[in-house]
């Protein structure tokens, strides 16, 4: 392809300035930059070709984030399920971490991407993995199970409305809603 | 799960969920909002096993095709960015609207686009103002190394920053900048000076003839000297009323004003700014502090990129729930104390409280003693040589200082043996260091006030002590200019010679002690107790000193560098983690103590000691504030009548009792909506129970169709049903499908 920066025509371009969060407008190009860097020389001319997970993750914003895996599982939109990026996703996943999210959007997202299962709910497991995932990997560095039980109870106690011992998507954006950290730490900012 | 769950196990062992669940309305709008936003092919694994029969499938599909059309007029309305759907639902829900657009009227198009228009203006406006932001890549790159909770201390160095340079804009244009146009625009001055009395020769310290480089570098550095009769100090503003050719502005007014105001606009500024952080902070009262939920499900800052630091945050967040989890252990434990126990440790913190009070006493006594010696050898005006001239000058910050240093130090030892919970020691000692750091500036005036209006007479003749301080409002803002300088010189000091040696040391040194030392970590709470100190100085020395906002701007701009390269260079990420949004809270609460400490100097400055009659705007007045009044009486008599009916004590008794009772009001208001939450949650607790309950009996009564094992319940009751309703079954699911939407005015007898 030619030497200029951007191959979407303008058509496609003002097709997704309407849908893509507006403030990302100055973000866009960056964003496409970056997106260009990741792939390879034949795939750049393709504009719904995928990049594979690995190389996603190699991005700085995400190489050392534990939530790397989910968060490409959550934004990806291909058949088999392999966690590769189109630009369109990218720009979803880079639209949802943004500044200008609404609490809905982010929390909605957050929901799916601690659901390690997929199963619609945080159940034990979820929570234990999300748990190991914060605290380490190394064994050294994990709760104990007597700890693990006890914080899990607790958080359960104070999320689990229903009490049927998961949290869905409602009591968890409840309980987001009242969390004063949740809106400043997820965010990623290119 | 428990016994009476509604998910029941097929034979292979997986969970399935039952199919009457999935038409609840609950569900379908959830699985609907999922299915758009997965594009279809995120399907929940269990739900595979569910929708196993075709006729139910095409049910389920035309449910859902209803309830989209009716979600997508709602869509409609809202934002299409609003919404967690990914671009391809994005672009499609963006066409239906246009296509319906058509069929307004040319009105109401017009309307929708103006709107839409406007609605860009405004973000684009807001992408402007944000990229203009001062130090906005610096503190992205902090914000990547350390952290959302040291981020929040850099940005509160910016917001300082911009209220200096606002506060240093007003003084200027009202009270400045008069005085330097009147050479040009053919103005006049007057400045009456009545009567010569004794009060009104100023004995000013200015030099004259040739001096040497050092008295220069002395005089900046104390604020005497040269920069005495400079626009610097209020001595200097020898002007009442300037007569322009169309106007006459009173400057004595003005600077009064301008005082008042500057300090109602630092007032409303950091109020608005922490109203988020407050209301929330009220709202939560009724969780733990710091509650796991919010630990766990927004722990991990996401903008993190350095590997090191995210390695670190880890570690910090399983320092902190273990800690967390110490604590809850802890206070289980307190709840179990015995009486003896309880004495015991009550008597501990009584007595340690009062050493604690002795401390303050010693610190604040020395301070007193410092300042007054200092000022006696100052009157005496015996040179000794530069460095010891230099050294009693600034003896009162000296101490300030130490005291300042070495009091945190002891508190949080002696925090030790009071036995609170962890969470509770840091507040209290952080109140205490507070309480030190802000109650020292006030005893330094103090003792100024008392060296100015004490005179070997009995009582003063001008109200002061005209023959020491024939200028005392340039005095005292000398030593807040003093106090200024020193700041900024001490936090320089320390961070060239104890935090970058500290760091060579550590790195190189093999000796025990540096391990044992560590690295050096970045404190939040007493970096922040030193910006909030620095910043109560400038208020409270904007009144005698004109300049010192323009002075704490260029200071706070050069400490946001020298912290931001010391952080980088030395420091490591703290193992105790700051929460981003306590710690707004926590800043701003801060500063509005220092402001009202702030108020009560000026209040007694302005109001309660003469002014002095040999310089400054209010020569002819007795205290400052006289000059209110005074050109209050120059307005015509019904406005005259109104304001001071405002000041009347009547208006402010009654004003006083107005606001208590709004206060008592909006109190109560908020207790019933506590009580109205409380009993919504049990409501929904019963709701859930009920929903099982009846789901259970409805598939009971369907028969054990689908389901393997169904939990022994209610073991008689297939036999109390009718045998109607049994042989009105059909395996078909269509059928008890229809058995769960009964018709809405006949009751359903299950």
């Amino acid at each position: 392809m030619g030497t200029t920066a951007s191959h979407l025509d303008k058509e496609a371009l003002s097709e997704y300035q309407v849908n893509v969060l507006h403030k990302l407008l100055k973000k866009k190009s960056c964003a496409h930059r970056k997106f260009r860097e990741l792939q390879n020389k034949e795939e750049r001319s393709n504009t719904t070709s995928r990049v594979p997970m690995e190389r996603i993750n190699e991005l700085p914003e995400l190489k050392s984030n534990p939530f790397k895996e989910r968060i490409c599982h959550v934004f990806s939109t291909s058949e088999n399920k392999d966690g590769s990026l189109t630009f369109e996703d990218f720009l979803d996943l880079l639209s949802a971490f943004s500044d200008s999210a609404t609490l809905e959007i982010k929390s909605h997202y957050a929901f799916r991407i601690f659901d390690f299962d997929d199963d619609g709910t945080l159940d034990y497991d979820d929570l234990k993995k999300l748990v190991n995932c914060l605290t380490g990997e190394s064994e050294d560095t994990r709760l104990n199970d007597d700890e693990m039980k006890q914080l899990i109870t607790n958080i359960l106690e104070e999320s689990d409305i229903d009490k049927d011992g998961t949290v869905n998507l409602s009591e968890f954006q409840h309980v987001i809603s009242r969390s004063p950290d949740f809106v400043s730490s997820f965010k990623i900012v290119l | 799960m428990e016994d009476n769950s509604v998910f029941f196990t097929d034979r292979s062992g997986r969970i399935t969920s039952n199919p009457l669940l999935d038409q609840l309305p609950s569900y379908q709008s959830l699985l609907y909002r999922r299915k758009s936003s997965g594009a279809g092919t995120k399907r929940r694994g269990s739900s595979r096993g569910r929708l196993s029969s075709s006729g139910s499938v095409k049910w389920t599909i035309n449910t859902m095709r209803r309830i989209e059309e009716k979600q997508t007029s709602q869509i409609g309305q809202r934002a299409i960015r609003e919404l967690a759907l990914n671009m391809a639902q994005k672009r499609r829900n963006k066409d239906q609207p246009l296509n319906k657009n058509q069929d307004l009227s040319s009105w109401r198009q017009w309307r929708q686009n103006t709107r839409r228009n406007l609605k860009r203006l405004r973000d684009d406006a807001e992408v402007f103002l944000s990229s203009m932001k001062l130090w906005k890549r610096d503190i992205h790159q902090i914000e990547g190394m350390f952290g959302t909770g040291i981020l929040s201390y850099f940005s509160f160095l910016r917001f300082l920053v911009a209220l200096n340079l606002f506060i240093f804009l007003l003084m200027f244009s009202f009270v400045i900048l008069p005085i330097i146009i009147v050479p040009h625009t053919k103005g006049n001055i007057t400045y009456d000076q009545h009567d010569e009395t004794d009060c009104r020769v100023y004995q000013s310290s200015a030099r004259r003839g040739l001096v040497n480089f050092h008295t220069h570098l002395g005089d900046l550095l104390s604020g005497g000297g040269f920069l005495e009769q400079t626009y610097l100090f209020y001595g200097f503003y020898k002007v009442d009323k300037i007569h322009f050719p169309k106007a006459t502005y009173n400057l004595a007014l003005a600077y009064l004003l301008a005082t008042i105001a500057y300090l109602l606009l630092s007032l409303i500024w950091i109020v608005k700014r922490s109203a988020t952080g407050f209301k929330r902070n009220l709202v939560q009262d009724e969780d733990r502090f710091q509650s796991f939920c919010n630990k766990i499900f927004a722990g991990w800052d996401f903008c993190i990129t350095d590997q090191n630091t995210a390695r670190l945050k880890r570690k910090s967040l399983f320092y902190e729930l273990k800690t967390d989890l110490e604590e809850e252990k802890i206070k289980r434990k307190i709840a179990d104390r015995t009486r003896k126990e309880k004495c015991r440790i009550y008597l501990i913190r009584v007595i340690l409280n009062i050493f604690v009070i002795a401390i303050l006493a010693a610190c604040f006594y020395s301070i007193y003693i410092a300042t007054t010696v200092s000022q006696e050898k100052q009157m005496n005006n015996v040179k000794v040589n530069f460095i010891e001239d230099l050294i009693v000058e600034y003896l009162p910050s000296i101490v300030i200082t130490l005291a300042n240093f070495i009091t945190p130090l002891l508190f949080s030892v002696i925090i030790n043996f009071e036995d609170y919970s962890p969470a509770f020691e840091i507040r209290f000692t952080l109140m205490r260091c507070v309480f030190m750091r802000l109650t020292s500036i006030g005893v330094l005036l103090f003792s100024l006030w008392s060296q100015i209006t004490k005179c070997e007479e009995d009582s003063c003749v001008c109200g002061y002590n005209h023959k020491l301080y024939s200028c005392w409002e340039t005095r005292v803002g000398q030593e807040m200019y003093k106090l200024t300088i020193f700041d900024f010189i001490i936090i320089f000091a320390v961070t060239i010679f104890v935090e970058f040696p500290r760091k060579l040391i550590v790195k190189y040194g093999q000796c025990g002690l540096a391990k044992w030392w560590g690295q050096q970590q970045f404190s939040i709470p007493q970096n922040v107790l030193e910006i909030v100190y620095g910043q109560t100085i400038c208020w409270i020395g904007t009144f005698f000193c004109p300049m010192l906002p323009a002075i704490c701007t260029i200071k706070y701009f050069l400490i946001f560098y020298i912290k931001k390269v010391s952080l980088i260079r030395n420091c490591r990420p703290s193992t105790r983690p700051f929460r981003a949004s306590s710690s707004n809270f926590f800043f701003l609460g801060v500063l509005l103590i220092g402001l009202a400490l702030a108020c009560l100097p000026i209040t007694v400055s302005i109001a309660q000691i003469n002014c002095s009659q040999a310089c400054g705007p209010f020569v002819n007045y007795n205290t400052s504030w006289q000059a209110l009044p005074a050109a209050l009486s120059h307005l015509p008599d019904g406005a005259q009548r109104f304001l001071y009916a405002l000041s009347s004590e009547a208006f402010a008794v009654s004003f006083f009792v107005v606001t208590c009772l709004a206060m008592f009001y909006v109190i109560a208001l908020a207790g019933a909506h506590k009580r109205v939450i409380n009993q919504l949650r049990e409501q929904l607790v019963v709701e859930g129970k009920d929903k099982r309950f009846l789901i259970q009996k409805l598939c009971q009564a369907q028969g054990p169709r689908s389901t393997s094992s169904v939990s022994g319940f209610h073991p008689g009751s297939p036999s109390r049903l009718s045998p109607s309703y049994h042989t009105s079954f059909s395996s078909n699911y269509n059928d008890a499908v229809f058995l769960t939407h009964p018709p809405p005015n006949s009751a359903t007898p299950v």
